[in-house]
């Protein structure tokens, strides 16, 4: 305490009361601790008692896995309430109980992972990656999903074309123009109701849309994916762009606005700037959402055994239609195999693609994310 | 090139709640013009409706005059942009732009408003703008990194140097050191003193001594009672107010018996 009053010897009425506190008993702070390995001797302990357990009952694995886990939870909470205490028992039940569903999360992951991984990887030979299906569809060898990687970026190039645009826009009205008005509630209440369209039923729009325009009774054309997938994303881009947007604060537009910018010139050099990271995370995510979209590409896009990039004549091939017609394939007693491995490989390549989006999401929003600087 | 600002009858709404009635003031050029008074009694709105940064709230609307240089600012076929462009404003809490560097930042009311101008042209406006904030020898040597980088004093002078960066006639401020310590206010209060020479500025304080200090004619502000919208109850020059109030409630909120 460093005071530079006039008087220093006066006496301080503060310091006085400080002093007459009366001091507890004994100031405990100390209390017991569990040894640094008590987790995982714990862990140990409880996967030999269930085991031997299990196998005396004559269990199965599942049944001696939920016993080691349970007698795990008991153990390790009624030790360290013993010698610890009952907050810090709690604490570890708590823990313990966080880590066991975060596994459980994680572990039909990483199986679906595996899985993919070791059965589509062998499949993954550059002729797989650079053929297609013209005339191999009826042989025990040979051909590739070139076509359907093609298609798929294709018609998801046109949904992301279609839906970013209307969807940035609406998330602009509704954030900056629309505030509370009318027009505005309704809006988002429609979004939200598209959120829920489930998507066979976007796949019916976009074909009865295309019955109309072509006058063809059953039209196969890439545009018509394009137009189903968008409608899938379009509530997303509006809603995570709507959030984004709604995170820029007002106090950044004010200073704008005073500094005599006008209204549009402030969402695009200081708002859309501001958001835009996560606008983009937001936007290759929900590209990243569609791209493994089946129901409506089966409906309106149709299969074709090789590459056609014209989305307005005849059906593409997409990863999701193939793997999907591919599957009727495995059951055949002779070519079956073949068409299990064109399966798994198509599959395999369709989760790299779905990741390599989510991954380039995270690395533009890191670049765009606005600096502090410290 | 400063400017003198009259309001007459000024009734300021928002939706229908009606904040603020009769303001009836004029506001020297080249002065330092203060508001005070109690939370809540309508200063940041007066404040607000002299560069129409008020209507920017839906809903919020405004009756009566208020007149700069004979030009009354809410006449028929006055574009509020321009309007801001002349009658700068800084905030209560720094708001410098995140995604702009410093340099970037003192630049944004130019480049913003997409004015081209040479590189030297722009050097020249950052450094005379900083200079004119208090801020060049702070950060001369990092005008490249962002401005959220500074500490909140500097961020506020970063504001500053950004609303004269576009050299309006007159300068408005809501308690700009209300979120500062006393060494950077000091700073802001030392700047508010050298800007005078050049601008009108009307600042709100909720700081009796700092308006004492800094300004030359204060305004205080009051509730006619609660529920009831804020009026201006007294406006003479400062040293009237604080030595000898023409009103009561002014003699009672400065000597701290109430408010
Ligand atoms: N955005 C707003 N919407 C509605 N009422 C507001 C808004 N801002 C301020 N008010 C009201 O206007 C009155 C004056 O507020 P304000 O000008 O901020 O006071 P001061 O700056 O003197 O503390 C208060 O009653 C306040 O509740
Ligand atoms: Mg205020």
């Amino acid at each position: 305490m460093t005071r530079n009053t006039g008087a220093p010897e006066a006496p301080d009425s503060t310091d006085a009361a400080y002093t007459e506190l009366p001091m507890p008993d004994t100031l405990s702070i100390h209390s017991g601790q569990l040894p640094r390995q008590a987790t995982l001797m714990t862990v140990v302990f409880a996967a030999a008692i269930g085991a031997v357990g299990g196998l005396i009952l004559g269990a199965g694995p599942t049944v001696i896995v939920l016993l080691a886990w349970a007698i795990f939870l008991v153990a390790l909470t009624t030790w360290s309430t013993i010698v610890e205490g009952r907050r810090k028992g709690t604490d570890r039940l708590v823990n313990a109980m966080v880590w066991s569903t975060f596994v459980i999360a994680m572990l039909p992951l990483l199986s679906l992972l595996w899985t993919v991984i070791t059965k589509g990887g062998p499949v993954l030979t550059p002729d797989f990656l650079s053929r297609d299906m013209t005339g191999f569809a009826a042989l025990g060898q040979g051909g590739g999903i070139y076509h359907a990687i093609m298609g798929t970026i294709m018609v998801t190039g046109i949904a992301a074309i279609i839906a970013i645009p209307v969807g940035v826009f609406t998330a602009i009205y509704l954030v900056e123009y629309g505030a509370a008005s009318r027009l505005a509630k309704m809006i988002t209440f429609l979004v939200d109701v598209m959120t829920g369209i489930p998507s066979i039923v976007s796949g019916l729009f976009a074909i009865s849309l295309f019955i109309v325009i072509t006058g063809d009774p059953l039209p196969r054309l890439g545009i018509g994916g394009g137009v189903a997938l968008a409608l899938l994303m379009i509530p997303t881009v509006v809603r995570s762009v709507e959030e984004m947007l709604k995170l820029v604060p007002d106090d950044l537009r004010e200073a704008s606005y005073a500094l005599g910018v006008p209204k549009w010139r402030t969402i695009v050099k200081v708002v859309l700037p501001t958001a835009v990271a996560g606008i983009v995370t937001g936007i290759t995510l929900a590209i990243a959402r569609v791209a493994g979209e089946t129901a409506p590409l089966l409906l309106i896009v149709g299969t074709f055994p090789s590459a056609n990039w014209n989305p307005f004549d005849g059906a593409v091939q997409t990863l999701p239609v193939y793997i999907y017609t591919s599957l009727n394939g495995t059951t055949d007693p002779k070519y079956g195999d073949i068409w299990t491995d064109r399966v798994w490989g198509a599959a395999l390549v369709l989760i790299i693609i779905v990741m390599a989006l989510n991954l380039i999401a995270r690395i533009i929003g890191n670049i765009f994310a606005p600096k502090t600087g410290r | 090139m400063a400017k003198s600002i009259d309001v007459k009858d000024l009734d300021i709404y928002y939706g229908d709640f009606l904040a603020v009635q009769g303001v009836n003031v004029h506001i020297k050029a080249r002065s330092v013009t203060a508001f005070i008074g109690p939370s809540g009694c309508g200063k940041s709105t007066v404040l607000r409706s002299l560069n129409r940064m008020h209507e920017v709230i839906p809903g919020a609307r405004v009756e009566g005059k208020v007149v700069v240089d004979g030009q009354s600012l809410y006449g028929a076929g006055v574009d509020p942009v321009a309007v801001r462009r002349q009658i700068g404003m800084v905030f209560q809490r720094p708001n410098p732009f995140p995604t702009m560097s410093i340099y970037e930042n003192v630049l944004a009311g130019n480049r913003l408003n997409a004015r081209k101008m040479k590189k030297s042209e722009a050097d020249t406006i950052v450094e005379k703008s900083l200079r004119g904030a208090n801020l060049w020898n702070e950060v001369k040597d990092r005008l490249s990194k962002p401005g959220m980088g500074l500490s909140g004093g500097q961020q506020q002078r970063l504001c500053i140097a950004r609303a004269i960066a576009v050299e309006p006639e007159v300068l408005l401020m809501d308690e700009p050191c209300s979120a500062l310590d006393p060494i950077s206010t000091s700073a802001v209060e030392d700047l508010i003193h050298e800007l005078k020479s050049d601008y009108t500025i009307v600042i709100v304080t909720h700081n009796m001594q700092q308006a004492a200090r800094v300004s030359d004619d204060t305004g205080f502000f009051n509730l006619k009672a609660v529920g009831e919208p804020g009026h201006l109850v007294e406006f003479n020059p400062t040293t009237k107010v604080f030595s000898n109030p023409e009103e009561p409630a002014t003699e009672a909120y400065i000597s701290g018996r109430f408010g």
